[in-house]
């Protein structure tokens, strides 16, 4: 069998397909189909020579195989330093392979290749910052899993993923008319309370054109209702789009480069369309680097940058506190020693350590930092997709170990994770090892300390 | 014999290494893709200088980047190794006076003890490598026999220049040797590993490039390498 039903190397662009996969618990039927996928050699060889280019190429050819990687991958340390956990290694023993033998590589290698992909690297980055040659293994399991995901070797949540974004332009199977009616829904809930509160759709040349992730209106609507509060009382101009809402993008996990390209636009159509004067998106960190830092790219736009300034959460939090657009309450600072959880995708790679510092001067009084911490920090432990694959899920588990130990050698309470991966892999870690710690967005926290301006109280109210 | 190989083998050698490592620079240039890496490399081009210069300073400076404060011994032995590498050869006297008699130039030189405690760094530093190799499961992994061949031919001209110098029995023997065994070092790093001469530079340069113009370098204050 070339290729199977269910895993085959065509993108899922059709609601029938994901139904199909969805249907298959587990993906079952889809890895069993996975042992017979024929490696279509000759297109991964063109597609290698094609794109594998002198960033790449040089990285492959000049790595010194010093292992100065090993130490800086969570993997490796949480594995009892496995050396084959060695970041070289586990790009040379695939992506490298794969190139000296022009692509003529077999179901089972390629099957390994996936494993090493999405298990074994969460595309953290971390590994590039302490290579001499600042060769970025990261980027290159990201290519990599571009790779696999043109030959159909991708884990199923992942294939499931990708056809979600290609379908409804969003991690989940969320349709423009459920947005909205989750948004005026949670608008709803929230008037009596914030009497005046809005949630503005489709508003043309507002200050603030808000994303979210998928899963916000899915699992979390309240998460909506309270950035819309903090918006309501900072003064904001804002609004969301119809269109164009969701900031993430599990084609960027998944290696979808076409399905990447598809879900940006849709975002950046809506900014063109409604012409904000900028955009600020949830607290996320990988919905932040595909739309914000990597979207462009997608997309052709040869600036690199999105259509309108685009800025994470943390950079509107920051701006209203140090603004005084938004006022925090001094005595009900949080008391506990808190920690800060620096997500990979926006402070190592964009820039933002000093930022989150900035808002944790406003809420915490005892604020500890992890060792290592911003550029430096460990990833932790579900990024790249990892968290929502369960073949992996006892890979996942181990890698949680190095945040844990990071966690409880602050002797924090509470772990301030503006990021939904990071958030995620927080709570599991908790579920799974007990360390007695809480974990949280911005959101909560600044709405429990913000000081409600008289005109914005309920008339009921205190 | 002496005539031949400081003579035409030695242009042919350093004319191989001179152009093989210019294009080796105009390739990696050139097969640079500001679409397929995801970086602008001529657009917020200041962002992008700024971006690469850092990134090339701070692994110059020993114990100037984070990964070489954590690793000392290893940042120790590096630098000790590429010193010598780098040094001895250049501002030896022997080579300088060959070097004017030939072409008519001449760099400084440093005294003949300092080379030679220079050359005993590089083979000490190159036994201490290969040790490490064995020793440490991490790179042991990674080690294979290409790496220790380019070890070899690296090291090979300092070995057979101490012997030569010291006068050992066969005293030209080991100085042709030395010669032919420098002109191998030079030919071949173009063509090998040792391409990281030059390439280390532009490779530090686009991953300075990618964090100065992509990756924060615009709101930061510059990856704390």
């Amino acid at each position: 069998m070339a290729e199977g039903i269910l895993c085959n190397r065509k993108p899922v662009n059709t609601k029938e397909d994901l139904l199909a996969l969805l249907a298959d618990k587990s993906g079952k039927q889809y890895y069993e189909e996975m042992n017979h996928l024929h490696v279509d050699s000759a297109a991964l060889w063109a597609t290698i020579q094609k794109s594998l280019k002198s960033r790449l190429r040089t990285w492959l050819e000049i790595c010194a195989h010093c292992g100065l990687c090993a130490d800086s991958c969570f993997y490796y340390l949480a594995n009892n330093k496995d050396p084959k956990q060695v970041p070289s290694y586990k790009i040379q023993s695939t992506l490298g392979e794969i190139v000296r033998r022009k692509g003529d590589v077999d179901n089972a290698f390629m099957q390994m290749v996936m494993d090493t992909a999405w298990s074994k690297c969460t595309c953290c980055n971390r590994c590039g910052s302490f290579c001499p040659f600042g060769i970025d293994m990261g980027v290159m399991f990201g290519y990599l899993r571009g790779l696999c995901f043109s030959q159909g070797f991708v884990p199923w949540e992942m294939k499931i993923g990708s056809g979600m974004h290609r379908i409804y332009r969003a991690q989940m199977d969320i349709t423009s008319e459920d947005w909205v009616d989750t948004c005026t829904w949670m608008c709803e809930e929230n008037e009596e309370d914030w009497p005046g509160l809005e949630i503005p759709v489709d508003k043309e040349n507002a200050d603030i054109l808000y994303t979210v992730n998928a899963r916000e209106p899915k699992h979390y609507p309240e998460d909506i209702a309270q950035a819309a509060i903090l918006f309501h009382l900072a003064g904001e101009n804002w609004t969301v789009p119809s269109v164009g809402w969701e900031e993430t993008s599990l084609t960027m996990f998944a290696g979808d480069w076409e399905g990447c390209r598809l879900q940006v636009q849709e975002v950046y159509n809506a900014m063109e369309r409604l012409k904000p004067k900028r955009m600020i998106g949830t607290e996320c960190g990988h919905a932040y680097r595909a739309t914000v830092l990597e979207g462009p790219y997608w997309a052709g736009l040869k600036t690199g940058k999105t259509p309108v300034e685009s800025i994470h959460y943390i950079e509107w939090v920051a701006e209203a506190l140090r603004t005084g657009k938004l006022k925090l309450d001094p005595s009900k600072k949080l008391k506990m020693p808190v920690t800060y959880q620096d997500s990979c995708n926006y402070i190592r790679n964009a820039g933002l350590a000093d930022t989150a510092r900035e808002i944790m001067s406003y809420i915490a009084e005892d604020f500890r930092e992890m060792t290592p911490c911003r550029e430096h920090n460990f990833c932790c432990g579900g990024g790249g997709g990892l968290n929502g694959i369960g073949r992996y899920r006892e890979q996942r588990n181990v890698g949680l170990k190095v945040k844990r130990d990071q966690i409880i050698a602050t002797g924090a309470k509470l772990v301030v994770s503006p990021c939904h991966n990071c958030w995620d892999a927080i709570r599991d870690m908790e579920e799974i090892f007990h360390i007695g710690i809480k974990w949280s967005f911005l959101k909560p926290i600044l709405l429990k300390m913000v000081i409600v301006p008289d005109h914005l109280k309920p008339e009921n109210g205190e | 014999m002496y005539q031949f190989v400081t003579g035409p083998l030695a242009w042919l050698s350093f004319g191989i290494f001179l152009v093989g490592i210019i294009v080796r620079v105009v390739l990696y240039i050139k097969g640079l893709d500001w679409k397929l890496d995801r970086v602008t490399y001529t657009v917020n081009v200041s962002y992008g200088i700024k971006g690469a210069i850092r990134s090339i300073f701070f692994w110059l400076i020993p114990f100037g980047t984070r990964g070489w404060r954590t690793n000392p011994g290893f940042t120790i032995l590096f630098f000790i190794f590429h010193t010598g590498l780098l040094f001895t050869p250049l501002f030896l006297a022997a080579h300088n006076i060959l070097l004017k008699e030939r072409w008519g130039i001449s760099l400084w030189t440093i005294p003949d003890f300092a080379a030679d405690l220079l050359t005993i760094f590089v083979i000490v530093s190159a036994v201490i490598i290969i040790l490490r190799r064995i020793a440490l499961p991490e790179v042991r992994i990674l080690t294979t026999a290409y790496d220790l061949l380019v070890l070899l031919i690296a090291t090979a001209p300092f070995i057979t220049g101490f012997i030569a110098y010291h006068q050992a029995p066969g005293y030209q023997f080991w100085l042709i040797t030395h010669i032919l065994c420098g002109e191998i070092m030079l030919v071949s790093i173009p063509f090998t590993k040792l391409s990281h001469f030059i390439l280390f530079f532009m490779s530090r340069a686009q991953i300075g490039m990618d964090f100065g113009i992509k990756r924060g370098g615009m709101k930061g204050k510059g990856f704390a390498w």
